[in-house]
């Protein structure tokens, strides 16, 4: 029988978001599990891959568009949130995201970084962040904790590294939310909020370099401490964590800190146990500082307060506003002002 | 060379002659720009060509009444054709010490000095570095002195206005130029209205400064100053019959680079980074945006490149603007538009270098950053403007090859076309060039690096275009295929690829023809941009004496015309007049292997006339 029908509904599946291209990461890298998520993020998403792109700068984690079937701009160093800026300004249909890594981002591209957040630019943003350089074969990063050993630091490193997420915030970011590339779960939903957020989403995902900085996370991602050392925030829940479950954040008394408490120790219940509200910018910027041992790393999206409206969207709209009120042609513009005839 | 002589008396009392040269000087915060530009536009509705040159401080508020502050104002107009804003004036009106002694060296011997006695005072002498009074010690006998105070007769014809002194004393600028108009015969409507209009919301503004206008023209029709405040005449030029408009050359590039988008049918997207003196690129287009164009002042040059790279990637045409170091700055991502192959329209308005150099001062020394300066082979197209109104169809044209040949091109223009003024044949719109661009949506056979053979152009398929989704970078790629390639061979050809669609852009403009003069001249005088005007009065001047020498001038930088070689070798001497330490020269030597010699001038000032005749007899006569 010959008989025309409707193409069944195919659900999409990652595959359908991996291109032709053989992935060239070390073998263990965690970028393999982060294109993964991604993948099943867009498949979950249904995302159309013609309008969907991948913009990078330098990297290892710049490699990502070429793994992806989707298109993609494997640009220069650092400036992937201007190129992207540039994309969106011209057509806003397009869904765009950048993927860049913690020198990428927060030192070589750290000025554009903090301006596409302030701008609000309707992107997202992937900062893989391993703590350290990895093509150019283990340098420390901006995001190297002190000491740490590397080619160009062989007596340890000795400046302050930067915090992605009190950057963010500072810059005036209206979404940042963190992931761990092995969180399969996690991450794609994390991914799906940072897409569904009109404005510039930036995505914090903690990446393992199996070469030049093995377990950098340990400290939390370690399945031995994880549960401890990780909690996972919702909006408009408690803020527990812990094997048990029974543990929580709090203010201090009398500070503007946050402490860990377990439920049921020193009379704490679970109404002494904040609730995460993430379009509280005071407490993002808490939550973004924690650290272990004496309090547990936040993930999930600390932060979303969406503006009435993303950069492009305003300018496009602005441009079109004033050519609706006055339309105007090239004869018009040659014409304007004072003329004469001669002859 | 440019400038007056007298030709003859005519009946009216009106000393005829065939051009003059003006220049108004005073404090920044005196409204010499303001001043000038409105004589520029009288000027023109008298019929006059004409050329003007603003000359500004580099501070925002110099200090009042200092050297470093003053403002001047220059235009050059004429019964006959006008190219240069002059080499030394006629007219000299200095509203104060300093403005005397900045502009003075430029009077010529003979030459009418207007000055505004209320503003010598004790105080503002020594501001200005004067040990003595100039009118006194003898040091102005070479020139026909003119004393009015100015000052004190502004302040006694905005006596009823009710304005505070300080205010009033701002009429000043109405008063001189009253008498100026006075002095050409011009005429004050065009500038009444303006101030009508200016000063709309303070009507008692537009007043005063209409009744100090008046005032200064009545001063000329009254005051018994014999011969040296002559009244005069400047005759009509004879221009070709059209509908004319003044234009500056930041205005010209700005709607150049939206007809050129309209011409290719893509959204303009403007990106840009303030940098003196090309800021005005970017404030002209943010004011179009009734023409459907975007601008985007970005935190950074980079930013600013990047953003347009960005924008022609989404299929818009992505124009960035800056000057020399901020070019510097957009280096790196020239070479990623030359790798993955996009359009892109650079527009570098140049200054005096290096470094931060002189930002207020013209200077054409960016030749070399623009067609060399990069890392690895990287070629692109460089064209030069050479006036304010070209820059309209330079612009036009850099878009074309931008979009048919899917490269960067530099557009250089500079201070001194920027900021200058002349009048212009205002195009009739639909007779403009059309060159709307095909995106690709073919999917058979389709990859990123797809050729035009003969452009040699790779396919510009656009993100949103289904089922042509595809990865492009600064990375190499394989020629036949757009993937990431390290292999030796493709790099070889994708080397000689990128070259040969560079040069390709040769055959596709017109072959390059001489200005003046014929092939057989012993002597030709090569130029590129703003050195269009002096050289082009120069060699006109030297022929009617008698002398062989030839003008040409390129607008194409890079890729050289293709007759250009052969155009050259046929001359025995080669001049070729820069405002650069020679790079134009050193270009044509390395390509042709001609003895092309260069005449250097980096004072932040153009050419003058007399200093491109100088150099050509000395040649020809030696």
């Amino acid at each position: 029988m010959n008989i025309a029908t409707a193409p069944a509904k195919t659900a999409k599946t990652a595959k359908d978001y991996a291109s032709d291209q053989e992935v060239r990461w070390c073998p263990g890298c965690g970028d393999y599990a982060i294109l993964k998520a991604v993948q099943k993020t867009l498949a979950d998403l249904e995302a159309d891959t013609a309008k969907t792109v991948f913009i990078s700068g330098i990297g290892c984690a710049a490699r990502f568009p070429y793994y992806l079937s989707t298109y993609g701009f494997h640009t220069i160093h650092g400036r992937a949130p201007a190129i992207a800026t540039g994309v969106k300004l011209t057509n806003p249909e397009l869904d765009v995201w950048v993927v860049s890594g913690d020198g990428d981002s927060l030192s070589i591209g750290g000025n554009h970084l903090l301006h596409v957040l302030r701008r609000n630019v309707d992107l997202q943003l992937l900062l893989f962040n391993n703590e350290i350089y990895g093509l150019t074969k283990g340098q420390y990063s901006p995001t190297s904790r002190v000491g740490t050993r590397s080619p160009s630091t062989p007596g340890g490193s000795l400046d302050t590294p930067v915090s992605a997420g009190s950057f963010a915030l500072g810059a005036g970011a209206r979404f940042f939310a963190r992931s761990v590339d092995t969180l399969q779960k996690h991450l794609p939903e994390v991914l799906k909020r940072a897409r569904a957020h009109r404005g510039a989403s930036l995505v914090e995902i903690f990446q393992n370099c199996l070469v030049y900085n093995d377990n950098a996370f340990g400290d939390f991602t370690d399945r031995a401490v994880a549960a401890d050392a990780q909690i996972h925030l919702e909006h408009g829940k408690p803020m527990l964590f812990g094997k048990e479950g029974n543990r929580g954040l709090r203010l201090k008394p009398g500070r503007l800190a946050l402490e860990a408490v377990t439920l049921g120790e020193d009379g704490i219940g679970e109404a002494d146990i904040l609730v995460h509200d993430e379009t509280d910018r005071a407490m993002a910027g808490l939550l973004a500082a924690m650290q272990p041992p004496h309090l547990p790393v936040a993930l999930g999206v600390l932060f979303c307060d969406p503006a009435p409206s993303s950069y492009e969207a305003s300018v496009v709209e602005e441009v079109k506003a004033v050519h609706r009120a006055r339309p105007a042609s090239l004869a018009d513009l040659l014409h304007k002002g004072h003329t004469w005839t001669v002859g | 060379m440019e400038g007056s002589t007298a030709l003859k008396a005519e009946p009216s009392g009106r000393r005829v002659l065939e051009s003059a040269v003006v220049r108004f000087a005073g404090d920044s915060g005196d409204g010499m720009q303001l001043t000038g530009s409105q004589f520029t536009l009288s000027t023109a509705l008298a019929g006059n060509d004409l050329a003007t040159f603003p000359d500004f401080p580099a501070e925002i508020r110099a200090p009042v009444g200092t050297t470093f502050g003053v403002s001047a104002f220059q235009i050059n107009f004429g019964a006959r054709l006008i190219k240069t804003s002059g080499d030394a004036l006629d007219v000299l009106v200095a509203m104060n010490p300093a403005a005397l002694k900045v502009d003075l060296p430029d009077l010529m011997p003979g030459g009418l000095l207007i000055l505004d006695s209320g503003a010598f005072s004790e105080r503002n002498l020594t501001k200005a570095g004067y040990a003595a009074d100039p009118r006194k010690d003898g040091s102005l006998e070479t020139y026909r002195v003119v004393e009015v105070d100015m000052s004190q007769m502004t302040l006694d014809a905005v006596k009823d206005s009710g304005l505070s002194k300080k205010e009033a004393l701002r009429c000043k600028n109405m008063w001189a130029l009253g008498l100026v108009y006075w002095m050409f015969g011009r005429k004050r409507k065009a500038t009444q209205d303006w101030l009508q209009t200016k000063f709309a919301k303070r009507p008692e503004l537009a007043e005063a400064n209409i009744a100090a206008l008046n005032a200064g023209h009545a001063f000329g029709e009254t005051a018994e100053m014999g011969e040296d405040l002559a009244a005069f005449e400047v005759p009509e030029a004879k221009i070709a019959p059209g509908l004319y408009r003044n234009i500056t050359g930041a205005e010209a590039l700005s709607w150049g680079l939206v007809a050129g988008a309209e011409a290719a049918a893509l959204k303009l997207v403007f990106c840009s980074y303030p940098i003196t003196p090309a800021s005005s690129l970017l404030h002209s287009l943010a004011g179009l945006k009734d023409m459907g164009v975007v601008t985007f002042q970005a935190e950074d040059e980079i930013a600013a490149v990047c953003a347009a790279i960005g924008a022609s990637y989404a299929g818009g045409i992505g124009v960035t603007s800056s000057s020399g170091p901020g070019v510097a700055l957009k280096t790196e991502a020239l070479g990623l538009a030359i790798s993955a192959e996009l359009p892109l329209v650079v527009v570098n308005s140049q200054r005096a270098g290096p470094s931060t150099g002189m930002p207020t001062k013209t200077e054409q020394s960016d030749l070399y950053q623009s067609v060399f300066g990069r890392n690895g082979d990287s070629p692109l197209v460089v064209l030069a403007a050479r006036s304010p109104a070209d820059c309209f169809e330079v612009a036009i044209e850099a878009v074309r090859i931008a979009t048919h040949y899917m490269t960067p091109v530099i557009l250089l223009s500079d201070g001194y076309i920027a900021n200058a003024a002349e009048p212009w044949a205002i195009p009739d719109a639909e007779t403009l060039p059309r060159f709307p661009v095909a995106f690709e949506r073919e999917p058979e056979g389709f990859h990123p690096f797809k050729r035009d053979p003969e452009t040699l152009a790779r396919t510009w398929a656009v993100p949103g275009t289904p089922d042509l989704e595809h990865r492009i970078g600064g990375i190499e790629k394989a020629s036949d295929s757009g993937n990431i390639s390290y292999d030796a061979l493709n790099h070889q050809r994708m080397t000689d690829l990128r070259r040969d669609k560079v040069l390709r852009v040769a055959e596709d403009v017109p072959e390059q023809r001489l200005e003046q003069g014929g092939p057989d001249e012993e002597l030709v005088v090569v130029g590129w941009g703003s050195t269009y005007g002096p050289i082009s009065r120069a060699v006109d001047n030297l022929r009617n004496e008698g002398l062989s020498v030839a003008h040409l001038h390129l607008r194409h930088i890079w890729p050289l015309p293709r007759n250009l070689g052969g155009l050259l070798g046929g001359f025995e001497q080669i001049l070729v007049p820069e405002m650069n330490d020679g790079q134009l020269v050193t270009l044509l030597r390395s390509e042709f292997l001609v003895p092309a010699e260069s005449l250097s001038k980096v004072t932040g000032k153009p050419f003058k006339i007399v200093e491109i005749e100088a150099a050509v007899r000395a040649r020809l006569e030696a």
